[in-house]
C-alpha cells in the first residue's frame, strides 16, 4: 500500500524538535545571542586595565616646590601638578587629587590627605617613598619586583564557565519544560499517545535534540570566549565536554520533572522560576558562591548548577581532569537519576 | 477488517467524576464496516465514552472490546489498528502539513503513504504550508489525515466538524463518506443532527451518560409517527387555545407549548394546516408566526427529553 518505506520515528521526532526550534527566531537569539552579548558586556566592564596612576598636588610658591615636584615625577605611577594652596585644597576635597604635598620653609614636608580613602593612603606611601629617595635615602635591604598578570585569574575567566553553566541549565529547563507543557496544553501529547508512538522515543527526542543544540550553543560561547578574551581551556576538551554532558542530562531530568504535571504555560513558568532563581543567585554564576555563609555551603554544593559551574571552572581554569571532578559529577548523576525516576513516575501523558 | 464479530463492543460502561455520572451504564455494539454516530448535547458523555473506547481513559466499570481485542492485553496492536481524531487537538504550528503527516506515519508499522493521506483529505495544495497558517477546515482535514495515515481498521472521530463553516463541514462529510466506501468502520460523535442523518448508518442518542434511543436515522424519525413539525404563535386571543384542542386536530400526533407559541408533530400537513387556521379564527386570534419543517433527529431528541439539543 505504501510507496515509500516507513520513516524512522525517532528521526522524525528529533527532526520535528529542530524544525520547531529553528523556526522560532526569538529562541535562536536567547540561545546564541544572549550568552555572547552577556560575555561581551562583562568583558568590557571588567576588562584588565593598566594599573591606576595616582594624582598628587604640590603646593607651589615655595623655594622647594619645584625640586619636590621633580623628585615625585620620577615615579612613573605618580602624576604631579603644582597648584596654589587654595586650588590644591579644592582638588583634594573634590577627589581630583589623592594627596597634597605642602613644602615648608623649614625644610620639613606636610602631607594632607583623607585617611579613609584607600587611594589617598597609597598616595601618601608612594609620595613619601619618592621624596625620601629624592633626598638620598638608601634602602638597607635589596628587593626585586615581578609582575604577574595571567589569563585565568581575571573576572572574565571566572564568569565564562558560569555563563556556560547558566546556558546548560536554561536549555534543559526551558527547552524541555515549555515545549512539553505546550504540547500537553494543545492536547497534542494526548493525540500522540493515541498512536503507537514509543514514549521513550518521544522523551528521548527531547533529550537528544537538547544535547545537539547545547553542543552548538556551548561551542559558540567557548570559541568566542577563548578567541576574543583568551579565556583558558586547560583541561582536555573531552573532560570539559563530559562535564557539559552530565550537566545537560541533570538539567534535562530537572526540566522533565518540572514539566511532568503542568497543563498551563503559566503554571510551568512559575515552577521554572522557582527552580532557577535560587541557583542563579547561589550557584556562583556571576560571583563566587563562597560569599555565602559557611552553614549553607553544603546545601549550595548540592545544587546542580553549583556542581556544573565548579566542575567547569576546575577543568577550564585549573586543568583538573576527570578523576578530580568526581564530587561534582556525583552530584549531577544523583540529580539526573532522581529527577528522571520521579518524572517518569508522575508524568501526565494526557 | 475483522472477519466476524463486532468492531466495537461496549457493555455496562460507567465513569463517574465525583458526583457527576459522565457515563452511566452504556451498552453498544458496532458492526464492521458500519458508520456509527453517538449523538447528544454537550455534556451528554459522548467524549468520555469515545475516549474510553480509544484507551485514553479507563472506565470505572464495564467491558470494552475493539476488533476482538482489549486495552488491557493488546494495547500496542490496538494502537496500530485505530485511527483517532480528538476534539480540539492543535497540531504543531511550526511544522508543515507534509512534515506533520510524515511524523504520524512514522509511528505506524504499516499504513498509507504520506502522499496518499494528503491526497485523500484534499490538502495537496497546502502540503508545504505551515499548520499555523491553515484555516479551521484545513486543520480539521489535516487531523483527519493523521487519523487515517496508519490505514486503520477502526476510525474514531470526535466532533469532526464542530466550529466549522457550512462549506468546510460539507467538504468533511464528503471525505468521511469516502472512507465509509472504503469499508472501514467509523465511529463519530456529534451534536449536529443533520451530520448524523447524512453520515451515519446507525445512531445512538446519548443523554446523561445513557443511550436513550438507537437505530437508523430513518427508524428514529419514523418512531415519531410524524413526518412534519409545525411551530406557530398567536396574538392574544379573547379565549386562549388549549393544547387538548390542538391534539384533536386532524393529522396531529402530539402537541406542546413552547416558550412562545406551540409545537405540533403532524403526519399530514395538508389536512392539519387548514384545521389549525380555522381553530385560530374560531378563538378570534391572529397568527404571528407559522413555520413547518420535515421531522428530524432533532425532533426525536426533543420528544424523548423535552429539551432542545442546542440549548445545552
Amino acid at each position: 500500500m505504501s510507496d515509500e518505506g516507513r520513516p524512522n520515528p525517532l528521526a522524525q521526532l528529533i527532526g520535528a524538535r529542530f524544525k520547531e526550534y529553528m523556526r522560532e527566531p526569538e529562541a535562536l537569539f536567547w540561545s546564541f545571542g544572549f550568552p555572547i552579548l552577556l560575555a561581551i558586556g562583562l568583558g568590557i566592564a571588567f576588562r584588565s586595565k593598566p594599573p591606576d596612576v595616582v594624582h598628587i598636588a604640590v603646593v607651589s610658591g615655595t623655594s622647594r616646590s619645584a625640586a619636590i615636584a621633580g623628585a615625585l615625577s620620577r615615579d612613573k605611577m605618580l602624576v604631579v601638578e603644582q597648584l596654589s594652596a587654595d586650588t590644591a585644597d579644592v582638588a583634594l576635597r573634590t577627589g581630583r587629587v589623592a594627596l597634597v604635598v605642602v613644602p615648608t620653609d623649614s625644610g620639613a614636608i606636610k602631607y594632607e590627605f583623607d585617611d579613609t580613602r584607600p587611594d589617598s593612603r597609597i598616595a601618601r606611601l608612594m609620595a613619601n617613598d619618592a621624596v625620601q629617595r629624592g633626598v638620598g635615602r638608601a634602602d638597607p635591604l635589596h628587593v626585586a619586583d615581578q609582575q604577574v598578570r595571567e589569563a585565568g585569574s581575571r573576572y572574565i575567566d571566572f564568569v565564562v564557565p558560569g555563563l556556560l553553566g547558566m546556558t546548560i541549565m536554561g536549555g534543559g529547563i526551558w527547552g524541555l519544560g515549555f515545549s512539553i507543557v505546550d504540547q500537553r496544553r494543545r492536547n497534542l501529547l494526548k493525540r500522540l499517545v493515541a498512536t503507537p508512538m514509543s514514549r521513550a522515543q518521544y522523551l528521548g527526542s527531547y533529550l537528544l535534540s537538547r544535547l545537539v543544540l547545547l553542543a552548538i550553543e556551548g561551542g559558540v560561547l567557548l570559541t568566542f570566549a577563548t578567541m576574543v578574551f583568551g579565556v583558558p581551556m586547560r583541561a582536555s576538551l573531552v573532560t570539559v565536554s563530559l562535564v557539559v554532558l552530565f550537566g545537560a542530562l541533570a538539567f534535562g531530568g530537572l526540566g522533565l520533572l518540572i514539566a511532568s504535571r503542568s497543563r498551563t504555560i503559566e503554571g510551568v513558568s512559575g515552577l521554572m522560576n522557582l527552580t532557577m532563581l535560587p541557583m542563579w543567585v547561589l550557584s556562583g554564576v556571576f560571583f563566587s558562591s563562597e560569599n555565602f555563609p559557611r552553614v549553607i555551603q553544603p546545601l549550595i554544593k548540592a545544587l546542580p548548577l553549583t556542581a556544573t559551574n565548579d566542575a567547569l571552572r576546575a577543568s577550564m581554569l585549573r586543568g583538573v581532569e576527570l578523576p578530580g571532578l568526581w564530587p561534582q559529577l556525583a552530584v549531577l548523576v544523583a540529580w539526573m537519576v532522581a529527577c528522571f525516576a520521579v518524572a517518569l513516575k508522575i508524568f501526565r501523558w494526557r | 477488517m475483522p472477519p466476524n464479530g463486532p468492531a466495537l463492543l461496549v457493555e455496562g460502561l460507567r465513569k463517574h467524576y465525583g458526583d457527576v455520572k459522565a457515563v452511566d451504564g452504556l451498552d453498544l455494539s458496532v458492526a464492521g464496516g458500519e458508520c456509527f454516530g453517538l449523538l447528544g448535547p454537550n455534556g451528554a458523555g459522548k467524549t468520555t465514552t469515545i475516549e474510553i473506547c480509544e484507551g485514553l481513559l479507563s472506565p470505572d466499570a464495564g467491558r470494552v472490546e475493539l476488533l476482538g481485542l482489549r486495552w488491557t492485553s493488546n494495547e500496542h496492536e490496538l494502537r496500530e489498528r485505530l485511527g483517532i481524531q480528538l476534539q480540539e487537538t492543535q497540531l504543531a504550528d511550526k511544522l508543515t502539513v507534509e512534515e506533520t503527516v510524515r511524523m504520524f506515519r512514522s509511528f505506524y508499522n504499516n499504513g498509507r503513504s504520506v502522499d496518499e493521506a494528503i491526497r485523500l483529505v484534499q490538502l495537496d495544495e497546502k502540503r508545504n504550508a505551515r499548520v499555523g497558517k491553515l484555516s479551521g477546515g484545513q486543520k480539521q482535514r489535516l487531523a483527519l489525515a493523521c487519523a487515517i495515515v496508519g490505514d486503520p481498521d477502526l476510525i474514531f472521530l470526535d466532533e469532526p466538524t464542530t466550529g466549522l463553516d457550512p462549506q468546510s463541514r460539507r467538504q468533511l462529510w464528503d471525505l468521511i463518506t469516502e472512507f465509509k466506501s472504503l469499508g472501514r468502520t467509523i465511529i463519530l460523535t456529534t451534536h449536529y443532527m443533520d451530520e448524523a442523518e447524512i453520515l451515519c448508518d446507525r445512531v445512538a442518542i446519548v443523554d446523561h451518560g445513557r443511550i436513550i434511543a438507537l437505530g437508523t436515522p430513518q427508524e428514529l424519525i419514523g418512531s415519531l409517527g410524524a413526518e412534519h413539525v409545525i411551530e406557530f404563535a398567536v396574538e392574544e386571543s379573547p379565549t386562549p387555545i388549549n393544547v387538548d384542542e390542538l391534539r384533536a386536530l386532524d393529522g396531529v400526533r402530539s402537541a406542546r407549548t413552547l416558550a412562545v407559541g406551540y409545537e405540533l408533530q403532524v403526519s399530514a400537513l395538508h389536512r392539519t394546516v387548514p384545521a389549525l387556521l380555522a381553530l385560530v379564527a374560531k378563538h378570534g386570534g391572529t397568527l404571528t408566526q407559522l413555520t413547518t419543517h420535515s421531522a428530524s433527529l432533532e425532533d426525536v431528541f426533543v420528544s424523548l427529553t423535552g429539551r432542545q439539543l442546542r440549548d445545552e
